[in-house]
């Protein structure tokens, strides 16, 4: 064997992607892995820059420019598709004027072993890419299980917060999501309506008929407040018996008395619960926010709920708008009989 | 014990025997959840609780059942990606074999807290070897012997495995090759991703 041939052979082996080429540039012999990006025709005799285009540097065009490059990283890409990107370095082979051009995938190796087909026993035993292959899917099957775990919390996060916000017997906002939504229209600005609900007699029925009559006319009751409320406005449930309806630019008593005096009217009318009658009704308290007034909405909360007791007072099932003048009135009065039903408008 | 490897427990027992087994099983071992998060860490006490309530709940022998699960990772399609895993290991079962010695630090590559018991391989003469698992959780040798026969099939070789039981050392299996070339085996491209 002629010390050229030796040579060859031991590069197909430590070099599977190796190409030795003539003083004009004509491949003289190809590593048999290299041979695989060009798998219809031989490499040997074509032109090495007809087959690979030199990206970087940029200047060279001849055989002998690329020669001066010897030991520098080369980019190159392949001419024909799949077009990929391949480096390489060159050195002066033992041959006077031949040159030994050794390539790589690089980071374009994932898509390449697809590309030309590929398998282990086209690199080096030294070569790392095996190893890069299964880091590369490892990781992505890790990733992949991470991600799904994400997801799932990430559902469980939003469910955890609908239910920290919502009262689970009623479906209704809860005190904590009545906070949140007051805290954004003060800083909205917008003008407001409040209305404090306090149902007349429930107690009663809870204690005649028991809790699951009473669970049941409070889900009726929440039913009806959100049927007798628009889209945008707040209906929270703050307290056992207790709930807050939020109207944003509610305009003037008007509308607010309208609709509280509807609640009144379908809350009272008594609901049937496994035969038995539950006769409740509601007493309301109403006030309003007003983003240009210095009045906070503690001191509207606490308002609302002034003219709260005063429907109280006056004999239940009836509203109330906030007046100052309520605070100088007398306090309360025992609970009365079951009401002979007058909504007032 | 990592997630990963309870969830392996779960999905071979919900691909083979079906959800309700599984369900039964996590009573058995009182869990108080029916699902394993594969990117989270259990106590160590779970997996053989897991592993003693499957075997109850199949009304099988425990090793029997662990050889079983080994098989299951490298021949079930739905954890496809293992085999694969495992095939970068070599070309060759013989090169597969030497390629063990390295499985746990290949594991923590990929999942940096996942820690595989030790094995170590011994060659005693061609075509005659012995896998020696040091492992916290009796009867992983079992696993092993599944992951190893499944492995063999899928390399298209012909081996005979043995359980010799287990000493301080460990749990010991020997291998022997019968015919290194018996069967066509499965083909694995190293580009096709089973993801």
């Amino acid at each position: 064997m002629t010390g050229a041939a030796q040579l060859e052979t031991a590069l197909d082996v430590l070099c599977p992607m190796h190409l030795v080429l003539s003083e004009t540039g004509k491949v003289v012999h190809a590593g048999p892995t290299v041979q695989k990006l060009q798998p219809d025709s031989s490499l040997v005799g074509c032109g090495f820059l007809d087959v690979f285009d030199l990206k970087r540097p940029r200047t060279i065009t001849t055989m002998a420019q690329l020669r001066h490059t010897a030991g520098t990283k080369l980019h190159l890409q392949l001419r024909a598709p799949p077009h990929t990107e391949i480096k390489g370095v060159l050195m002066p082979a033992p041959e006077p004027g031949h040159s030994i051009l050794n390539l790589s995938f690089g980071i374009s190796v994932v898509d390449a072993v697809t590309d030309f087909a590929l398998t282990s026993a086209d690199f080096a035993a030294t070569d790392l890419t095996v190893e890069m292959l299964y880091l590369v899917e490892a990781k992505s099957a890790a990733m992949d299980a991470s991600r799904k775990l994400n997801l799932r919390l990430q559902g469980a996060r939003i469910a955890a917060e609908e239910q920290a916000f919502t009262d689970t017997l009623t479906g209704l906002k809860n005190r904590r999501a009545m906070d949140h939504v007051l805290a954004r229209h003060v800083e909205w600005g917008t003008r407001f309506g409040l209305m404090q609900v306090d149902l007349d007699w429930f107690k009663a029925v809870n204690d005649t008929l028991g809790h699951a009559a009473g669970d049941y006319v409070l889900q009726n009751v929440a039913r009806i407040m959100v049927e007798e409320t628009r889209e945008s406005d707040t209906v929270a449930r703050v307290g056992g018996d207790e709930f807050v309806i939020i109207l944003p630019y509610a305009n003037g008593a008007r509308v607010l008395e309208n609709i509280g005096c509807r609640i009144i009217d379908q809350l009272s009318r008594p609901m049937k619960f496994q035969g038995e009658d539950c006769q409740i009704s509601a007493s309301i308290g109403i006030a309003f926010f007003d983003p240009q007034s210095p009045t906070s909405v503690a001191e509207i909360m606490d308002d609302a709920d002034v003219a709260l007791y005063a429907s109280k007072n006056s004999g239940r099932a009836t509203q109330t708008i906030y007046h100052p003048s309520l605070r100088n009135r007398p306090l309360p009065g025992a609970e009365s009989d079951p009401p002979k039903v007058e909504a007032q408008s | 014990m990592h997630g990963l490897i309870n969830r392996a427990i779960q999905s071979f027992v919900v691909d083979s025997y079906g959800l309700e087994t599984w369900v039964e099983a996590t009573r058995i071992a009182n869990l108080g959840f029916v699902e394993f998060e594969s990117m989270l860490t259990y106590g160590d006490e779970v997996t053989p609780d897991v592993l003693n309530a499957v075997s109850n709940a199949l009304d099988r022998d425990r090793n029997e059942v662990m050889e079983d699960i080994g098989t299951y990772l490298v021949s079930n399609p739905n954890v496809e990606a293992l085999r694969r895993l495992l095939r970068f290991g070599g070309v060759n079962f013989v090169e597969f074999l030497h390629s063990l010695d390295d499985l746990p630090d290949r594991a923590r590559l990929a999942v940096s807290d996942l820690n595989l018991p030790q094995i170590e391989l011994r060659e005693h003469a061609h075509g005659h070897f012995s896998l020696v698992c040091k492992s916290s959780i009796g009867g992983y040798g079992h696993v092993m012997m599944g992951v190893l026969r499944a492995m063999a099939d899928d390399y298209g070789v012909l081996a005979v495995l043995e359980h010799e039981g287990s000493d301080e050392e460990g749990e010991t299996i020997s291998i022997t090759l019968i015919e290194t070339e018996f069967a066509e085996g499965r083909s694995f491209d190293l580009g096709a991703r089973a993801l």
